[in-house]
């Protein structure tokens, strides 16, 4: 094994966080950091001839290859595991900027409550009316501690929406179930498409609170406070799945690249497979990887921090053997515990009488209604204690994908004369609405060492123990009634929403909103990490990115890991600075 | 080296003449008495008629529009089972295979290309059928993973960028009105609300004014 002079710091993963990590210490100081990123190179002009449903949307061109590495599934403890063996549930990316850079750009910040949410379902409704076997816990850190740090990843985005709730003062227009806001948001929202007018109208009816979805893709053309200019939207309807062409989604390569690719301090190493890391009398001394050419490598670093898919900083840290796996039978250790996705399989299928032009749109173009998120509508009648969204999206329709989409029954064939003359009747008048419901997290869901499948390096695969519960499945069905209700005021034919407990399937495209496993906390008998994303046992790691969320929100996680990778930088930065090294 | 086999498509439906590649050359094929010869890259000829045959009756051509002979449907199949696709590069094939529930999706150890074989070997004189008995032959296998495949891939042939082989002469863009990956909406998307905008659709490669390839043609 070939072993590298030391540096400062090394980070695993060349995504949102791994890029904000490095972005942050490299700039305000001196320290030498080293990220290795698993895939390739990118940049921008690349995107331009990207623009292609089969390579990209179908075939996950930007995703990592699952070929090389993917998890492997089973409903229950008694279940056998078998191996995720082609994409559907989500869509871990690969490549300089990872997921940040396939994304569809929704920025939210979470509901103040969802912080402490532990605490405040034990208020709200006392324990005896919570779901069998919840395991959500409180994150340790509130809102309030967070709001500045939002401010930072909106301003450096250039996140584009309109303030529902500024400093408590309800604003209509904007979502006023939003959390309190220092200011208003660096950019006007998004045009609205068809869709999006069609949508509000139905909601404004029915006493509903509309809003434009805060978005990533820039309404207009936006300097941060990094100096980096950014086009504004040109709505080309290849955005979740691509990368922008014109650079208008905020991405790692067109927000932090440009600013680390001045600093010399920083290098940014692609194709690097990290294996383990390596650690002694309970400090990280560095990392084994493999090299683009094959070759094995050792880079010792002072610090280390794990910004890789919430997946892989699992498994890096059970390969790794730090910390103590979780037992689902006891409860005991915590590595691994508090898996959760997203409640986000339920979506209503809508048709319109008049064509929506449904090329044209943005990956987080999308008018929604937050009057159900958190618990807020709630009257405790539903058989749940956390609700979510409904949007109407206008992400950009592609034709492979959009045909053959019809009113459920309207012809006996999938194939065809009858099939086909039905699918161009219908084409270009559909659209969902979609609920995104928080996901709780349970004692029998976890993460933890598949035993008998591996990676293309030998490894072993990291397995999920995941089935929905009773309240996903009530949830689907509150949800219905209300997607029943906006169908009905938008006055457009729909699809009678399928009820009923349904298992978790890796087939359907949930979100890819993958939480938990390495969670925060206040304490280590509950968390794999301290409230600054720092390993208890291990002090100079760190663990950024969703792993550490001890459950799914409604709202996308993006936004929500800039802010934690903030507070674990600044906190790097400051041990850095009192001792020279963390 | 294996012989290179063929197949004859109508050439009005490609547009009398395409520029194609094979094996990093790039080919001008013409018409001749109407047909313009497609070198295959995966199937036999033999099967290439069975699977053009099936695409035919799944996306047939109508009064309605062009179908999945005048898309080229059978070139975007076969060159994608040629590609890194067919030879599953996109797939995790480590055993051991089990079989599972539904959630957990296809589950088995052949590749595209092997359900592939194994589906056309079930179709033999296919092509000689007439469409009535095609339909019916196609009725007894409609939930195997070979139909499936297949189905998928006949939507992908008729709508894919025309530099997969398929949609040829966008014969699917302009039969649906997609006008094709455009630099920018900005100034339309808040217009022509309720009503059919359709700009004149382009290809990838006419947008950006040069040769662009899709993964199957690259390494």
């Amino acid at each position: 094994m070939k072993k590298l002079k030391a540096v400062d710091v090394v980070i695993v993963g060349g995504g949102w966080t791994g890029l904000a990590m490095a972005k942050e210490v490299a700039s305000r100081t001196s320290l030498s950091v080293v990220a290795l990123e698993r895939g390739g190179p990118r940049k921008s002009s690349d995107y331009i001839t990207g623009m292609d449903e089969v390579d990209y949307a179908l075939r996950f061109r930007m995703m990592q290859n699952i070929a090389d590495e993917t998890i492997t599934h089973r409903h229950s403890g008694r279940d056998a595991a078998v191996p995720v063996r082609q994409y559907g549930s989500f869509l871990p990316g690969a490549g300089v900027g990872g997921a940040g850079e396939h994304w569809e750009g929704a920025a939210f910040r979470f509901l103040e409550d969802e912080f402490t949410l532990a605490s405040h379902l034990k208020e709200r409704f006392g324990a005896a009316r919570l779901p069998k076997d919840l395991a959500v816990q409180d994150w340790g850190v509130t809102y309030r501690d967070l709001e500045p740090l939002y401010w930072r990843a909106e301003l450096m985005m250039g996140v584009s929406g309109k303030a529902g709730n500024l400093r408590g003062e309800k604003i209509a227009g904007g979502n006023v179930f939003e959390s309190p806001r220092e200011h208003e948001y660096p950019l006007p929202p998004l045009k609205r498409a068809f869709a999006s007018i069609r949508f509000h109208e139905a909601a404004e009816k029915l006493g509903y609170h509309p809003f434009l979805q805060p978005s990533a893709n820039s309404s207009e053309a936006y300097t941060n406070p990094d100096g980096v200019t950014r086009a504004g939207c040109a709505y080309c309807g290849f955005c979740e799945r691509f990368g922008c062409m014109v650079g208008a989604k905020a991405q790692p390569t067109n927000t932090l690249l440009p600013v680390l690719s001045r600093r010399k301090n920083f290098e940014l190493r692609t194709g690097c497979w990290v294996r383990r890391i390596i650690h002694k009398e309970g400090r990280a001394t560095g990392l084994e990887y493999v090299d683009a050419s094959g070759e094995e490598v050792f880079q010792p670093a002072d610090v280390v921090v794990l910004a890789a898919f919430a997946i892989n900083n699992v498994k890096l840290l059970a390969l790794s053997k730090i910390g103590e796996e979780y037992d689902s039978g006891t409860g005991k250790g915590t590595l691994g515990k508090n898996l959760t996705h997203q409640v986000s399989a339920a979506a209503m299928r809508v048709y319109f009488d008049q064509p929506l032009n449904s090329f044209m749109g943005a990956g987080a173009l999308a008018m929604m209604i937050s009057d159900f998120d958190g618990d807020h509508g709630l009257t405790g009648d539903e058989g749940i204690v956390r609700g979510g969204t409904f949007k109407m999206a206008s992400s950009g329709g592609r034709p492979i994908t959009a045909f053959g989409t019809m009113p459920a029954g309207t012809v006996r064939s999938e194939w065809g004369s009858d099939w086909k003359a039905a699918s161009l009747a219908w084409v270009d008048r559909s659209s969902v609405i979609t609920f995104t419901g928080e996901h709780l997290a349970y004692r029998q869901n976890y993460m933890d060492i598949d035993p008998r499948y591996k990676d293309k390096m030998g490894d072993p695969l990291i397995r999920f123990t995941l089935d929905w519960t009773e309240h996903e499945h009530r949830q689907r069905a509150f949800a219905a009634g209300v997607q029943t209700k906006l169908a009905r005021a938008m006055g457009v034919r729909f699809d009678e929403p399928r009820l009923g407990p349904t298992k978790y399937s890796v087939v359907t495209y949930q979100s890819t909103h993958i939480q938990g496993g390495a969670v925060m906390g206040t304490s280590p008998e509950t968390s794999v990490v301290d409230t600054h994303l720092r390993h208890w046992q291990v002090r100079n790691l760190w663990v950024v990115g969703a792993s550490a969320y001890p459950q799914n929100a409604s709202g996308n996680p993006t936004l929500t890991a800039l802010a934690l990778t903030y507070r674990a930088a600044d906190d790097l930065v400051a041990s850095a600075s009192k001792g020279g090294k963390a | 080296m294996k012989r290179r086999e063929f197949i004859s498509l109508p050439a009005q439906a490609l547009g009398g003449a395409l520029l194609y590649a094979v094996a990093g050359e790039r080919l001008k094929l013409t018409a001749l008495d109407g047909a313009v010869r497609v070198p295959l890259k995966f199937f036999t000829e033999a099967e290439a008629k069975v699977v053009a045959a099936a695409c035919a009756r799944i996306f047939p051509t109508d009064n309605l529009g062009p179908g999945a002979n005048e898309a080229g449907v059978v070139i975007y199949i076969d060159r994608q089972l040629a590609g890194p696709y067919g030879r599953d590069k996109y797939r995790y094939t480590q055993g051991p295979f089990e079989t599972s529930v539904p959630e957990h999706g296809y589950q088995g150890k052949e590749s595209p290309r092997e359900l592939y074989r194994a589906g056309i070997a079930t179709l033999a004189g296919f092509a000689e059928l007439g469409p009535a008995q095609q339909d019916e032959k196609l009725r007894t296998i409609e939930n195997s993973m070979f139909f499936r495949l297949l189905r998928s891939h006949t939507i992908e042939g008729m709508f894919c960028d025309p530099m997969h082989g398929g949609n040829a002469g966008l014969v699917g863009w302009r039969m649906i009105g997609f006008p094709g990956p455009r630099m920018s909406y900005r100034e339309e998307v808040d217009q022509h609300h309720g009503e059919a905008f359709r700009p004149k659709p382009m290809s990838l490669a006419q947008v950006v004014g040069r040769p662009v390839r899709g993964a199957e043609d690259e390494g």
